[in-house]
């Protein structure tokens, strides 16, 4: 292997070796097993992880100053394109911020609506995290599972939002268009059909002996650890902090439904797939919930066509497939916003790669970024 | 905490000193009854005449919510880390270094997170950021 | 002439359909059958014409034809996506959509194994020495599809953003764009497809600039 002089900056002192015999790899910027464009510097005695300094920024498309010159119903939809595979989720929050400032009043119908569309986002996301892990680590058929499942959804989401994976369809105050009439009756066969899938995903991946073996004690973080990265969603709640927004500061319908937060507390990587295979009943359930009880009503409140947000600044956090996102816009009266600064969960979960993976075997580090899930686009923003 | 004084926004506001700002995250993180142990996020504001950067803070145990901001001064941005005290600001707090030039004392590894080689100094997120190539003024 | 004759073993997926339209629809891609009143060659199938003798046959056929039509029907794509398109991909790789079934079966990890490169994703200033690299790395015969809006040209980061290379031609030369944001699985099917055209007509940057 050679080093990669340019691309390792000179400057950064991670990047030369601490005793002779050291190797400096990259695992590089286009790799089929980072999710996206990460760049881990890699520094190796033999085998094992000495330390792992990530290079971000292969994909920093500077989302921030470009929303400072978006109006507040335009800058939402770059949000999709932030963390694609919970896009709904993304354009909720943004839609919530922008509706705590100017003080709507979402309808009931609308909720229900958004909140549907969330869980099955939900769904999606965690159904291409399950095969794309899984091919991570070797197994290549969950890989054609996951997306005939996930192209169910994907179909579901056409008919109604009009798109597959960057779909537009939430503007403050409620949401875009109604539901097609198709919706509901695609929503209960595609939950019959899902319903037995999960325990055949169950049986091939996650008692496998092998995948146990990889995933099992590998990449443990303790609790106090797991809060002070800041870490949240599945993989903070597979080490036993309790962090889910939809039941600590409930926002829509979420305070009336029934649903468990998963929490497991072995904190190693195994903890954290069976967090979000659990979490993947938890959302099909709440859907089965909601399915048949829309609410008849507006689906979307009366808002002016040019919003304004008061002087002020305003904090909405929402849980996506990955953990907290925070959307903080400052505003100064005008019509677009003054800062707008998105809190992405997977920034926080990446910065604990570096402590889990102290120690560890370099094929470990897959089994380990796989269960993270990140999304690089969502970090680099 | 001499010189905080408070507001009611959306949460509980502080504004405090940033020469007093070490002393106040360690106690906010060890009292036991403030217990604030988790930093979810950590960003910096550009007012046209100063800078004001943002800390909120949340406690795991008692379920309460607090943000911290401190006035820094635009010319001369230094404030001290707090990535001793909870883990996560060392990533946030290099992207602020990055993107507005604010040099965080005893930082243990300060240097570009996501911009690449060449852009110290440029400090993007500023309001004053020239680039007359590809940004159009609206 | 009549091929079909001559080799009784080949499937004939036109000859299986009694529509009438259905034949003329399947002559243009699986037909071994030649067409002499067709005009351009990837109308015709495999192109040449075989010649019969007792023994078989002699196949009859310019070099350049052929080497296009084999060079077409098996290009592997380089595993290169970096955002949202990059799911598009996949879902075009997986079961539902497959596009295993026009050639593109292998998907490499590395680029010196790969023909076509498609650029699944928005490319920014830190990335385009990386793509440059990938695609030095190629060997020669290498073709470049751009995939989406912001590989094409900046997409929805066009307007005020300091980092983003304003379309993938900027790096290096494409030969097919594909427009949507993301575009749909057919879309880029349609768009590996032209590209396979392309290929057989001697119409890509690198067969027309002497190689």
């Amino acid at each position: 292997m050679y080093r990669e002089t340019q691309i390792i900056s000179d400057n950064s002192i991670l990047a030369s070796p601490d005793v002779e015999g050291d190797l400096v790899i990259n695992v590089g910027p286009q790799h089929p097993a980072t999710h996206g464009v990460l760049h881990l510097v890699i520094t190796l005695n033999g085998e094992t992880i000495k330390r792992v300094d990530p290079h971000l920024g292969y994909i920093h498309r500077s989302i921030e100053k470009m929303c400072e010159s978006l109006s507040y119903r335009q800058f939402i939809y770059v949000t999709s394109r932030m963390d694609y595979l919970s896009a709904h989720i993304n354009n909720h929050g943004c839609a919530l911020c922008v509706e705590k400032g100017l003080q709507v009043e979402v309808p009931p119908r609308a909720q229900v609506i958004r909140v549907l569309m969330d869980e099955l986002t939900r769904l999606a996301s965690h159904q291409l995290w399950w095969g794309a892990m899984a091919m991570d680590v070797g197994a290549l058929t969950p890989f054609f599972l996951a997306f005939r499942e996930r192209e169910m959804i994907n179909d579901i989401m056409e008919e109604t939002c009009g798109a597959r994976l960057t779909m537009n369809y939430m503007v403050p105050g409620g949401v875009m268009v109604d539901i097609h009439p198709n919706f509901q009756r695609r929503v209960h066969e595609f939950i019959s059909h899902f319903r037995n899938k999960i325990d055949e995903y169950d049986e091939l991946v996650t008692g496998n002996v092998i995948f146990q073996n990889r995933t099992k004690d590998v990449g443990y973080i303790s609790r106090e650890d797991a809060i002070s990265y800041g870490m949240s969603g599945p993989s903070a709640r597979g080490s036993g902090v309790q962090c889910d927004i939809r039941k600590l500061y409930p926002y829509e319908v979420y305070a009336k439904l029934q649903f468990d937060e998963i929490i497991e507390t072995a904190g190693d990587s195994f903890a954290r797939y069976m967090v979000r295979m659990k979490e993947m009943r938890q959302s099909l359930s709440i859907v089965e919930q909601l399915i048949d009880n829309i609410p008849p009503g507006d689906f979307q409140a009366k808002t002016k066509a040019v919003l304004k947000l008061p002087k002020g600044e305003f904090y909405s956090r929402v849980e996506t497939a990955r953990g907290e996102l925070g959307v903080y816009i400052t505003s100064e009266g005008a019509t677009t916003p003054y800062r707008i600064k998105f809190r992405s969960p997977g920034f926080s979960n990446l910065s604990a790669l570096d402590h889990m993976a102290r120690g560890a075997k370099i094929g470990d580090l897959v089994a380990m970024m796989g269960t993270l899930d990140l999304v690089i686009p969502d970090i680099d923003r | 905490m001499p010189s905080a004084n408070f507001e009611e926004q959306q949460w509980l506001n502080v504004n405090v000193d940033h020469n007093e700002w070490p002393g106040l995250a360690k106690s906010l993180r060890d009292h036991p009854d403030l217990n604030f142990d988790y930093l979810f996020c950590l960003t910096c504001i550009d007012w046209k005449t100063h800078l004001t950067m943002v800390y909120h803070l949340e406690s795991t145990q008692h379920r309460h919510i607090l943000v911290v901001k401190s006035k820094l001064d635009r010319t001369q941005p230094d404030i001290e880390t707090v990535s001793g005290i909870w883990r996560t600001a060392e990533f946030h707090e290099r992207e602020v270094y990055e993107m507005f030039g604010v040099k965080f004392r005893n930082h243990p590894d300060l240097r570009l997170l996501i911009l690449p080689d060449g852009w110290e100094g440029k400090s993007p997120l500023r309001k004053d950021f020239e680039d007359p190539v590809n940004m159009v003024k609206l | 002439m009549d091929v079909s004759q001559e080799f009784p073993s080949n499937p004939q997926p036109g000859a299986e359909k009694t529509d009438a339209s259905a034949q003329e629809e399947n002559k243009s891609y699986h037909s071994f059958q030649t067409n002499a009143a067709a005009t351009r060659p990837e109308d015709s199938g495999f192109p040449g014409r075989v010649h019969p003798t007792p023994s078989g046959g002699i196949l009859v056929t310019a070099i350049d034809d052929v080497i296009n039509w084999a060079r077409s029907n098996s290009l592997w794509p380089l595993v290169f996506g970096t955002s949202c398109c990059a799911i598009e991909m996949m879902s075009t790789a997986s079961a539902k959509y497959d596009w295993s079934r026009f050639g593109f079966e292998v998907a490499r990890a590395t680029p010196r194994q790969a023909d076509v490169i498609i650029i699944a994703g928005t490319i920014v200033n830190k990335m385009a020495p990386v793509l440059k690299r990938l695609y030095d790395q190629m060997a020669d015969p290498k073709y470049v599809i751009a995939m989406g809006a912001c590989a094409t040209s900046g997409g929805p980061f066009f307007y005020n953003t300091y980092s983003v290379v304003k379309g993938a031609d900027h790096v290096i030369p494409v030969d097919v764009y594909i427009a949507g944001c993301p575009p749909r699985p057919e879309a880029l099917l349609h768009a590996l497809i032209t590209l396979q055209d392309k290929i057989k007509r001697g119409l890509t940057k690198e067969q027309i600039n002497g190689s």
